[in-house]
């Protein structure tokens, strides 16, 4: 850790910059698109499930948190429902409403290398490793074991349905299948060609496959080939040799003209349906755009409406917007590359100077270091007392850590997974460091979406299914159940954030349908809903004076909503009527966090991924022709001209990769970073290649 | 004092060969056999398998900017130039057909035309009138676009001609003719990777709706579907790691060539990704590609002034090689062996250049090191060169680090071997002077060849071969014999008298002059202000005078006999270059942003000739050219050119000479002359039985180019024809008689061999036009061991047949 001063020209701040949070995204397996809903799925490596809504700039709307030994291999939409097939045998469907695990059957085939589901939402289609490919019926609220198509010697790698059900084809070890549903037998048998030389005797392994509407096949193999077949003879029809190494993964967009490959280069490759004369019909599939923006292996790519997504072991999820699909470019048609997760994996102990990293097996807790005296702003101070890992906390079970919270006094540490809420107390007296688990948790502490302490730590929030939060009150003698907090009216969708107020007053909740409620702990009763904007939430907080409640959304729009008149403040009005500038609205990650400077009531402290920013309530909005970033600009200028400079917002981007920051009482900051390079190092090494010049 | 005449005159500056050969893509005939391309006025046309230069079209009167063929007639090529006018020819024969006047510049031609205008560059379509008349003036034009690239490689032909596409900086435009419609894409300056994105050139499909596009970082762009204004979509392949200079498609679209600075031909395979094929090595950078109709030869053109062709299997067949006149360093000379022109040629050569025959004869590698084509490399070069007077000495510097501080350079002496014909590296001395040489001259006695260097340590060295008494080597190789200096001073140039009994050295603004001999010095000459340029001793009668030019525009000649100033005249002479085969002496003087030229003998003051406004460069390279033959030119002011033609190198690198009336009408007649029969490949075996056959026809109206020309297959049997065709290959010299007794002639002696040549210069005597058709006496006994050969075997295969 690192202890920094930092003075803009809005306030001065000592700053912990804290970097031993090593937290380690874990890698993209699969990734499933959902036209009609605009929702992206995507597994990763540690067994999660994520759910991004495509038009609401990526953000990360759902979390399902994986298990030990729970290796995704496909997943697949099947109307709104979520299906993924894994290594371990199953099948497991997922309630997106509730986050978690709907349920699991083995489908008794081996392991499972891929999971298709048809068209018509009637049908699931497994590949099996003992060279099955299972038909499951899809019916209201569980999958039904249909039959079996013909038994093939290899395990199946791969499936694509043709897209009018009737024909599945199998990408398989040195071959493609073609299969006939109605009758299970295979039409027929293409063979894929292995390398040459040394990789001659290899087998061929067909990755990835893609069955087109007008009968011609797509696969992707281990020979590094792109290669077209027809389905009615059965034949070779082109093929194209796009890289040395694998070709791991395939998407066609959805009118077919257009199709990505996903290379172990760390390359997406595009083709092209275009017509070779112009102005005639005769089109041919032609590779076109090159993207390099991976390091590693691409095991998924999804090609949607405007954008080419991809993923791979670099643990990035990139968004690349093909600009011909675009009308008009915005920030919405960026290129995004998504690091870290939308939600906050750290949680803060304000008063006792203690952080509670999350990670998916375990929880850390620290103890900040200090720093002396005072130095030039800018400068690194000397760290007189290091930080110091005080716990480390295993998870119980195989379920991995949904949310976490710590108390702000600092004794009581709370986690959930799926199935379990655990509530522990800390015991600090000098430099014995003990924990002691609070036993008897009211039965309503099963599991949480999201858990929260009130300010005085006397009190914690626990949303759960239904949209509802549990309050308990927790004090030395153990945990009372308060009452059950619950929306007049609205959805069900789980809770992501939870925010209370300073003076113990209200509590605030936000779920994915986008629904803020707002709840008087007084009462116990609803007290309001925010009007529903058409953007996720991704941050919130109550103004500590004036119970104002200040929300930042997935779009970047910020509100600021008076909890005691019922309304939106005459700020947030006159930045919704006066727009916010450009810059601002171009940011490509959301706020994670919104904070209040006690010293100075009109500073509403914000972050994201890529810098901190200060909003002065009582200085002027920049429109767009100012200036947006003019720190540099306003520290060559004299006191009087500043005045006239300056406006709102202060953005301070010296922190980069920045997963949280923290105000702390004694007007310090917490600033935690991961610099992407460190994660860079911790990956398993790329495929060797030439470059040039090297 | 010299005085100045000015007349206006009477003599043509010529520019004369070695004319850019590269500076528009050349273009191969539809059956492969010729390839043309514009050099200068002219358009010239080579054998594709000889590479020798056939005849040239002539009649433009300045550049020629563009060569198309013909489309409707693939005998006739198009041309345009900067004169305004568009040429149509039968380049086989020729012959001018049509002339088309047309008042703009033009940059180069398409179907359409470019014209260029001075500030913006337009693509202009002109439709060609159909008349029967020669000269026709086209007044339709139509403006396609006003603002296209200046380089012609930026703009290109679709598809059978519905479209064009032309690329300026960013911005690629197509023109669909049938919609009259333009679709524009561009791309951004740079992106974050450092990518230039500029365009550099075009080339589009044949048969598909792709334009490939080159960029200044060396990408390759296919582009798609441009029908559309936003699903536009291209593909983007790198291989060259600079600018991409020229693209072409193979006629039939499946191959993709590509070419840039780094002279390796590149050929893409179309639709197959990054699957390609190299030929490395082709010597300077690529700027143009051309492709003959059957795809079939390829040729390249390339910065060094070379037409490569090659074959589709990638093998080189064939070189067609200029004048190289970038970055020359050394002066002009001529090689008294073979009166070639020598100057700096390839990167580390030095090129003899037939001036006369206006062909490249060969390159001698003076560095022997690989030379690496990529920009701002300090590599040797060769930088200084001499000859001596007999031409069996060669001496050459190469330098290296001009630029930076440390100076790296080698003096080399080179040994012509009469045995290889050629010079062989006798002696390289590494260290010859501490700072770099100069000047260098060799004295010009028969006896001893010797050379002196002059360098900036301020030292002059004598060289001897063979004086160190060291070495007990059969090999004479060459040391220093004496080293001189002057009171420290800096030398600026050297110079032998004529008979080589006097060297003159100028240190500064005083001229030593010292007796080789001795060595002593034996006197001092001085003129300030101004420090000395160039030193010339007179010639023949006018031995006695030393001519020299100062940086302060003074042109002095003094008299060694009486050690005084004869005259000396204010003139600013840039370059001072006497004849070695008459008194002359040629001055070259800048004055107000143009190039005077004087000629004079040191004896008199008055000039013989002078001419004002040759060119507006200045001119530092000159060389008096022996002739073959002298000229006999009565008329008093081209006498001086009658034994020797002055060759001058202007700033610009343009080669120009002065030309007598009578002499262009020798060239003219000549060009007549060298039409060829086409019909035969024109191989030296082809001159040879092209001459019998004209002699032959003469005497009896002969069968066989009848017989070379029908097919096999509908010719009487051979053994009918062997006889009659074998004979139609002798010479009849005695007529029909003396045939007869072929055979007989098996025992013939010398004696009367020598008694059938002198019969035949009899019977040549007698008509006047066979003067040239007389055989040599090799020739001719060549020709007898033809004839004396056995046959015998020809019968053995025709009984074989059934």
């Amino acid at each position: 850790m690192m202890s920094t001063d930092l003075r803009s020209a809005m306030g001065e701040f000592k700053v912990h910059r804290v970097r031993f949070f090593d937290y380690m995204p874990s890698g993209i397996r699969a990734l499933a698109f959902n036209q009609d809903t605009e929702r992206m799925a995507v597994a990763r490596m540690d067994g999660s499930v994520e759910v991004f809504h495509c038009s609401d700039r990526f953000f990360q709307e759902k979390i399902i948190p994986g298990r030990e030994q729970f290796g995704i291999e496909g997943l697949s939409w099947v109307g709104e429902r979520l299906f993924s097939a894994g290594l371990n045998g199953g099948i497991t469907e997922y309630d997106l409403t509730n986050q978690k695990v709907k349920y699991t059957i083995d489908a008794y085939g081996g392991p499972i290398w891929t999971i298709a589901g048809n068209q018509q939402g009637t049908h699931l289609a497994v590949g099996c490793e003992d060279g099955t490919v299972k038909l499951f019926e899809v019916n209201e609220d569980n999958i039904q074991f249909e039959r079996n198509l013909d038994r093939q010697k290899s395990r199946i790698v791969s499936l694509s349905w043709h897209p009018s059900g009737s024909k599945i084809a199998a990408g398989m070890m040195d071959m493609i299948q073609v299969f006939n549903v109605e009758t299970g037998h295979s039409m027929h048998r293409m063979l894929a060609d292995r390398g040459v030389g040394t990789s001659r005797s290899k087998e061929c392994v067909v990755w990835s496959v893609v069955y087109l509407s007008d009968g011609t096949i797509i696969t992707g193999d281990s020979v590094g080939m792109v290669k077209l077949w027809d389905d009615q003879t059965g034949t070779l029809i082109k093929s194209h040799n796009v890289t040395k190494c694998d070709v791991l993964a395939l998407s066609v967009s959805q009118n077919e003209d257009s199709l990505v490959a996903g290379t172990s280069e760390g390359i997406v490759v595009q083709f092209q349906f275009v017509s070779m004369v112009l102005g005639k019909d005769d089109k041919e599939w032609v590779r076109t755009r090159t993207f390099r923006n991976h390091t590693h292996d691409i095991r998924a790519v999804a090609e949607i409406t405007t954008a080419v997504v991809s993923g791979g072991m670099d643990a990035q999820l990139v968004v690349r917007p093909l600009l011909d699909k675009i009308e008009e470019r915005s920030a919405a048609s960026a290129l995004r590359k998504i690091h870290f997760p939308h939600r906050r994996l750290v949680a803060c102990a304000r008063k006792s100077g203690l952080m509670l990293f999350q990670y998916p097996g375990h929880l850390e807790l620290w103890r900040l270091g200090e720093s002396e005296g005072k130095g030039i702003p800018g400068s690194s101070l000397f760290v007189k007392r290091n930080p110091e890992k005080l716990l480390h906390l295993k998870v119980k079970g195989e379920d991995h850590i949904r949310c976490s919270a710590v108390s702000p006094c600092g004794e009581w540490i709370v986690y959930s997974t799926a199935s379990t809420l655990r509530l522990y107390r800390l015991h600090c007296d000098n430099n014995n460091i003990s924990i002691t688990k609070i036993s008897k948790l009211p039965k309503v502490l099963s599991s949480a979406n999201q858990l929260c302490f009130s300010s005085d730590s006397s009190h914690l929030f626990s949303a759960s299914a239904q949209s509802s939060v549990h309050l308990v009150s927790i004090s030395q003698s153990g945990c009372k159940f308060v009452g059950t907090l619950k929306p007049k009216s609205g959805s069900h969708q789980a809770i992501h954030l939870l925010a209370a107020s300073e003076d113990g007053k209200w509590v605030a909740s936000a779920n994915s349908d986008h629904e803020v409620h707002i709840y008087n702990l007084q009462t116990r009763k609803a007290h309001c809903t925010v009007p529903i904007y058409s953007s996720a939430v991704t941050a919130m907080g109550i103004h500590p004076a004036t119970n104002c409640l200040f929300m930042m959304h997935a779009d970047q729009q910020m509100f600021e909503y008076s909890i005691e008149q019922k309304q939106y403040t005459d700020w947030s009005r006159t930045v919704q009527r006066k727009g916010l500038h450009r810059l601002w609205v171009e940011r490509d990650t959301p706020c994670l966090n919104v904070m209040f400077n006690p010293q100075n009531p009109s500073h509403v402290i914000l972050h994201d991924m890529y810098m901190l920013c200060i909003i002065d309530q009582s200085l002027p909005l920049p429109d767009d022709k100012t200036q947006f970033y003019n720190q540099l600009t306003l520290k060559s200028l004299t006191e009087e001209q500043r005045k006239s400079h300056s406006h709102a917002f202060k953005v301070c981007k010296t922190f980069k990769d920045i997963l949280c920051v923290e105000l702390m009482p004694d007007q310090s900051l917490v600033v935690v970073e991961r610099p992407l390079e460190d994660i860079a190092t911790q990956l398993p090494a790329p495929i060797k290649q030439k470059k040039f010049a090297t | 004092m010299l005085y100045i005449y000015i007349y206006i005159y009477i003599y043509n500056i010529v520019r004369c060969g070695g004319s850019k050969v590269n500076l528009r893509p050349p273009i191969i005939s539809t059956d492969s056999r010729f390839l043309l391309c514009a050099s200068g006025d002219l358009v010239k046309v080579y054998s594709t398998r000889t590479e020798e230069w056939l005849h040239s079209l002539q009649g433009h009167t300045n550049q020629v900017t563009g060569i198309a063929l013909n489309p409707a007639n693939h005998l006739q090529v198009y041309s345009c130039s900067v004169d305004g006018t568009v040429k149509l020819w039968d380049f086989i024969d020729g012959i001018l057909i049509k002339v088309q006047l047309v008042l703009t510049h033009f940059l180069t031609l398409f179907g359409l035309c470019v014209s260029a205008c001075p500030e913006c560059f337009q693509l202009v379509a002109v439709h060609l009138p159909k008349s029967a008349e020669q000269e026709v003036e086209a007044k339709e034009m139509s403006v396609v676009s006003s603002h296209i690239s200046s380089n012609p490689s930026c703009t290109a032909f679709g598809r059978g001609g519905e479209y064009i596409a032309f690329a300026r900086h960013l911005q690629l435009n197509v023109y669909f003719f049938r919609k009259q419609k333009t679709c524009s894409f561009s791309l951004k300056a740079t992106d974050k990777k450092g990518a230039k994105n500029a365009f550099t050139c075009i080339a589009c499909h044949p048969t598909d709706d792709c334009i490939a596009t080159g960029h200044e970082d060396g990408k390759i762009r296919l582009w798609r579907n441009f029908i559309h204004k936003k699903e536009y979509t291209y593909s983007t392949q790198h291989w060259h790691h600079n600018a991409v200079n020229t693209l072409c498609f193979t006629p039939e679209g499946t191959h993709l060539l590509s070419g840039g600075i780094e002279s390796v031909l590149v050929q893409w395979q179309y639709g197959a990704g990054n699957r390609k094929e190299f030929l490395p090595r082709l010597g300077g950078s690529i700027l143009h590609i051309s492709v003959s109709s059957d795809g079939q030869l390829f040729c390249t053109s390339h910065s060094d002034n070379k037409i490569t062709v090659i074959e589709s299997s990638f093998k080189v067949c064939g070189v067609i090689q200029g004048l190289v006149k970038d970055g020359v360093l050394t002066d002009l000379m001529i090689d008294p062996r073979s009166k070639a022109l020598v100057l700096n040629g390839k990167p580390g050569h030095l090129q003899f250049y037939s001036l006369l025959r206006d062909k490249h004869l060969y390159n001698l590698d003076i560095v022997q090191q690989e030379y690496i084509y990529e920009a701002g490399l300090d590599q040797f070069e060769v930088v200084k060169a001499a000859f001596d007077i007999k031409g069996s000495w060669l001496a050459t510097v190469e330098e290296r680090g001009q630029k930076s501080s440390d100076l790296e350079f080698f003096l080399k002496l080179w040994a012509f071997d009469e045995r290889t014909q050629s010079f062989v590296l006798n002696t390289t001395i590494t260290a010859a002077h501490t700072d770099r040489i100069i000047s260098m001259c060799f004295s010009s006695s028969k006896e001893t060849t010797m050379l002196v260097t002059i360098a900036e340590d301020g030292q002059f060295k004598a060289w001897c071969q063979g004086a160190d008494a060291d070495t007990q080597q059969d090999q004479n190789f060459w040391s220093c014999d004496f080293v001189g200096s002057y009171h420290n001073l800096k030398p600026t140039n050297c110079s032998f008298s004529a008979d080589s009994s006097l060297l003159a050295v100028s240190f500064q603004e005083v001229i030593t002059i010292w007796s080789p001999e001795t060595w002593e010095m034996l006197t001092t000459l001085c003129q300030p202000p101004g420090v000395i340029r160039d030193l010339c001793f007179g010639r023949l009668s006018c031995s006695k005078y030393l001519l020299g030019t100062t940086t302060r525009n003074l042109l002095c000649c003094w008299n060694l006999l009486t050690c005084a100033l004869e005259w000396s005249s204010s003139v600013e002479v840039s370059k001072l270059q006497p004849d070695p085969l008459s008194e002359n002496v040629a001055a070259f003087s800048y004055q107000s942003k143009h190039t005077d030229v004087f000629v004079f003998k040191p004896s008199e003051p008055r000039p013989l000739f002078t001419n004002k406004n040759v060119c507006s460069e200045k001119v530092h390279r000159a060389v008096f050219v022996p002739r073959e033959e002298p000229l006999n030119n009565c008329d008093e002011s081209s006498q001086w050119l009658n034994r020797s033609q002055l060759y001058f190198l202007t700033q610009n690198m343009d080669l120009l000479t002065f030309s007598t009336a009578t002499e262009e009408d020798r060239i003219l007649s000549s060009s007549k002359q060298l039409v060829i029969d086409d019909s035969v490949a024109v191989t030296p075996f082809y001159l040879l039985l092209g001459k019998h056959g004209q002699q032959q026809q003469k005497l009896n109206t002969q069968s066989h180019p009848a017989l070379l020309h029908t097919p096999a297959h509908v010719l009487p049997a051979a053994s009918v024809l062997c006889s009659m065709f074998v004979n139609s290959l002798l010479i009849s010299n005695t007529g029909v008689q003396e045939e007869m007794d072929s055979e007989k002639e098996e025992e013939d002696s010398e004696e009367e061999m020598e008694a059938c040549d002198s019969q035949q210069e009899l019977r040549v005597q007698g008509s006047v036009d066979e003067v040239t058709l007389k055989l040599s006496k090799a020739q001719e006994r060549e020709l007898k061991r033809v004839r004396k050969t056995d046959f015998s075997w020809m019968a053995g295969l025709i009984d074989s047949k059934p």
